[in-house]
């Protein structure tokens, strides 16, 4: 299969195989970033995490639908904007659901994952009775369209790049919430130890609650990310949530760096096999491998031998 | 010839990242003995029952039960062979009743289709009811264990135990958390059900270790710090600085 | 609770009332397309069953039933395919006498997988040892590695996924994204006709009859207290000297078998089976079945799934938008407000005033098993 084309072709469509897979990357990041929060720190299965992507690309849609006719002067950067009010509207969505819902299934994983599922239901006929079944793009501003030619063969995306840029971007910041603030540190100690956190004076009930709305919000953040590379239905949060929680798991729940690296070995796997086989298929292996991995590595990639 | 020790520890190492919780140690235990480990929190003592019973994995050395490795069985399989443990809190099925419990523990119908085939003749209903009878529950069988006073569930559990009539037991702290005269019960309950096999005992209250241990081990930082009788081991000076002393 | 019986007085009523309504209320009160219908919501009922043994006794929460249903039913439908496409019926197509899917496809033979499948004993054969086969495969892959919980519903749920894609990816040999369609005949027998579909009604409730009986012995078996004590103490359970991994393959196996032939009875009453009967959606639909009964009850499953499908089509029938928001409504009041389900309900607050009216004292304590699984 290989005889068809040059050498320069080749490492050109390698190139830019391998820069799809980059962004398939930034994607993955951005998905699981606020799934590696939810569920690696509390344990939480959120199935409704596509669903507070979305809500963030309908945020963004609308924010980009008011700068084009209030605002057209400043549209090139209504994005930033944008995000912003999608952080905010994914969080405080998730700051209620876990009132009103996950504090009371702590104990009861298994049913948080059925609860949640059940909000998603809802939260998909919401959009849909909001926003119509039909998928919504946004308009790009003009600097992000376009792409950057490497060299001949190869061409990049311009708003490919945005979105790996994002993705780094909401990485470190989420490294450092989680690292380097209060915040942080009082979430990795209920991790460990709930009733010591209690007892040494953290308010766990209230940072159980502000954790879940940051990775809810961040979780929006990512579905505003996606509005530059793709349109919104009410159900696109679906397609992804399988992938994403693979992604977690995979990567060894409760690791940023692991869900980094499983991220980035599962993106690039599927579209390098992309090229070689039918889009399905590629997806078929690439979910197999991982699940084969799991099976003979549960714990994912990345994570401590702890005694018991 | 009957064989010297029924157990043989050797060499027994575990570390968690890089922390040795148990380190290199060994001891021997004989038919019949009552060895008794003690040391201060922390030194391994659990953890040594953890390894020996299957629960944690060792990193290196040797444990050998007559003369079957246990480190390479799974834990179903070293109980199957004859090892019983009980565990530092109660741990009975709360949603059964005391029969149901004991039952479950019975030596018999343990595969897949055993279980599904197996029948509450009149042999396993006597034994159950013996047993409940010793561990003085006989009146409460039909009571679910959720039901029970923490010192019944120890209890419950230790008849769990008999009912399996393991070669070697192995009782982590069974009298903590107890009342005194649930203690004093218990220590009856106990004495007679060590004789006839070897037990491993941990345990923190010195007048009970002092009353039933034919050998006593001292635990200190994974290592062994001191091994022999009571008496010997109580006037031994490194166990007096790191333990008895304060 | 010192006997065990295989049923108590209350089992033997309860599996009257439902045996009554099955195969004496449903027949009368419906007319043959109702009828149909209500055999179809029956098929699920032997996911749900599975299910409350699997997940509401042994805590093992499978989000890929949709898979087992659906390989029990593929299986039944490849046998009602090639029954079909006989030379003289594909007389049209560039290779007469293969599926008129493969035709399409450009294949021109028949794979060889698709062979087994002219026998209908390998066929019914087939419908019950794939499931399990593959359920035992991820069963011996998954528990002996100890993965339970979430984790397991996850990377089922991601098993859901794989083979949907697979099947939608691979139309040549599946039939795709419509699955397989225009079966006709039963060994000759026109299984289109209101009295084929009536038959086919009552075979399916006999052999969900048999399914209850099967999984009312595994209940009352030591077995079904093993998986009740593993949910709650897995680890006691093996230092009782019990092999734990052992026992969730056997219940997960039982579970896809029973899925199995719900799946097989489904392509014969409905006359398809397709991709959409497997993936993520109808797979965690299935749970809620056995949920809304209540996760412990084997007939709360039955009667779960026939309310929410019948509710399902009700409500999707006049107000589709509401099927959606009622059926979120549902996993979440179900979850939050009723964990055991219909039954649940049914024996903390029915059967006590119930009693009470009959000046009876209860003879059974009530929900036996206990609170719901973590």
């Amino acid at each position: 299969m290989f005889a068809d084309y040059s050498m320069a072709e080749l490492g050109a469509i390698f190139a830019m195989q391998g820069f799809a897979g980059l962004i398939l990357f930034s994607v993955f990041v951005l998905m699981a970033l606020g799934l590696a929060i939810i569920f690696g720190q509390m344990g939480v299965i959120n199935m409704a995490h596509g669903e507070f992507m979305i809500l963030g690309a309908y945020v963004t849609y609308l924010v980009s639908n008011l700068f084009a006719e209030y605002m057209p002067a400043l549209f090139s950067m209504y994005f930033f904007v944008a995000m912003i009010f999608a952080f905010i509207a994914s969080g405080l969505l998730g700051l209620f659901v876990e009132w009103a819902m996950i504090r009371h299934l702590y104990k009861r994983p298994l049913d948080t994952l059925l609860a949640t599922w059940g909000l998603s239901l809802i939260l998909q006929q919401t959009y849909r009775s909001v926003f119509g079944a039909r998928e919504v793009g946004v308009s790009i501003p003009d600097w992000m369209m376009g792409s950057l030619p490497l060299t001949d063969l190869i061409e990049v995306p311009i708003n490919g790049i945005f979105v790996m840029v994002l993705a780094v971007g909401i990485s470190l910041a989420v490294y450092i919430m989680m690292f380097r603030s209060r915040w942080g540190k009082q979430v990795r100690a209920i991790n460990q130890n709930r009733v010591m956190a209690g007892a040494v004076g953290i308010n766990t009930e209230w940072t159980d609650r502000l954790t879940f709305g940051i990775g809810c919000g961040v979780a929006g953040v990512a579905g505003s990310a996606f509005t530059m590379i793709g349109s919104t239905g009410p159900t696109a949060g679906q397609l992804y949530i399988v992938d994403t929680f693979l992604v977690v798991v995979f990567g060894g729940a409760g690791s940023l760096l692991g869900t980094i690296a499983s991220a980035f070995s599962i993106s690039q796997a599927q579209s390098i096999m992309e090229f070689f086989l039918s889009g399905s298929m590629a997806k078929v292996l690439t979910l197999l491998v991982v699940v084969g991995i799991l099976m003979i590595r549960p714990q994912g990639l990345f994570s401590l031998k702890l005694r018991k | 010839m009957q064989e010297r020790f029924i157990l043989q520890v050797e060499d027994l190492t575990v570390s968690f990242d890089g922390f040795k919780a148990v380190d290199a140690l060994s001891f021997y235990v004989e038919p019949n003995e009552c060895r008794v480990i003690i040391g201060p929190n922390g030194a391994g003592k659990t953890t040594v029952l953890d390894l020996i019973c299957g629960r944690t994995k060792a990193t290196a050395g040797s444990v050998k039960f007559h003369d079957q490795e246990l480190l390479t069985m799974r834990e179903d399989q070293i109980v199957n062979a004859g090892v019983g443990r009980k565990f530092q809190t109660p741990s009975v099925y709360e949603d059964l009743t005391v029969f149901e419990n004991l039952e479950l523990s019975y030596p018999k119908g343990h595969s897949v289709f055993g279980a599904l085939a197996f029948k509450r003749d009149a042999e396993v209903r006597e034994r159950i009811e013996e047993i409940a009878g010793t561990i003085f529950l006989g009146d409460q069988l039909d009571e679910k264990a959720a039901f029970l006073s923490h010192g019944q569930k120890q209890w419950l559990e230790i008849g769990m135990l008999l009912i399996q009539d393991p070669e070697l037991l192995m009782l982590d702290e069974p009298v903590a958390g107890m009342s005194v005269a649930e203690r004093k019960k218990t220590a009856e309950l106990l004495n007679r059900i060590i004789q006839d096999r070897s037990v491993i005992v941990i345990e923190h209250d010195m007048g009970f270790v002092a009353d039933i241990a034919t050998r006593v081990t001292v635990l200190h930082q994974g290592k062994t710090l001191s091994e022999g009788s009571m008496e010997r081991v109580q006037n031994d000076p490194k166990v007096v600085e790191v333990y008895l002393g304060h | 609770m010192q006997s065990s019986a295989f049923m108590t007085r209350k089992d033997i009523i309860g599996f009257a009332i439902l045996a009554a309504l099955i195969f004496i209320v449903f027949p009368m009160v419906l007319d043959s397309f109702r009828l149909n219908l209500f055999g179809k919501y029956l098929t699920y009922a032997f996911v749900a069953i599975g299910l409350s043994l699997c997940w509401g006794a042994g805590g093992i929460l499978s989000l890929g039933q949709g898979v087992f249903f659906g390989l029990g039913g593929y299986c039944m439908a490849m046998f009602l395919k090639l029954e079909a496409s006989t030379p003289e019926n594909t007389a049209i197509q560039s290779t007469p006498g293969i599926p008129d899917f493969m035709d399409w496809n450009q294949l021109t033979e028949l794979p060889w997988w698709w062979e087994p499948f002219y026998s209908l004993p390998l066929a019914l054969l087939a419908v019950v040892a794939v499931p399990v086969m593959f359920a035992f495969i991820i069963g011996v892959a998954m528990f002996t590695r100890r993965v339970g919980g979430v984790y397991f519903a996850i990377i089922t749920q991601a098993f859901a996924a794989i083979m949907t894609i697979l099947i939608i990816g691979q139309q040549g040999y599946t039939g795709g994204v419509n699955g397989i369609t225009d079966l006709r005949t039963l060994m000759g027998w026109d299984i289109r006709t209101d009295e084929a579909k009536t038959t086919l009604y009552f075979v399916n409730g006999v052999l969900l009859f048999a399914v209850l009986f099967a999984a009312q012995y595994v209940r009352k078996s030591k077995l079904g207290r093993l998986l009740i004590a593993m949910r709650d103490q897995e680890d006691r359970v093996r230092f009782s000297g019990y092999n734990v991994a052992n026992f969730k393959i056997f219940i997960f196996c039982l579970g896809a078998a029973f899925a199995g032939i719900g799946g097989a009875m489904f392509t014969l009453q409905v006359g398809f089976m397709s991709p959409t009967l497997v993936g993520i959606v109808p797979s965690i639909e299935m749970v809620i079945f056995c949920a809304v009964g209540g996760r412990l009850s084997i007939l709360g499953a039955v009667y779960g799934a026939l309310l929410v499908n019948w509710a399902k089509t009700t409500f999707s029938e006049s107000f589709p938008e509401l099927w959606l928001l009622g059926l979120g409504g549902l996993f979440i009041a179900v979850v939050m407000l009723f964990p055991n389900g219909l039954a649940g309900v049914w024996s903390e607050k029915v059967e006590p005033r119930l009693m009470a009216l009959f000046g009876k004292s209860r003879e059974d304590k009530p929900a036996p098993d206990g609170a719901p699984a973590e």
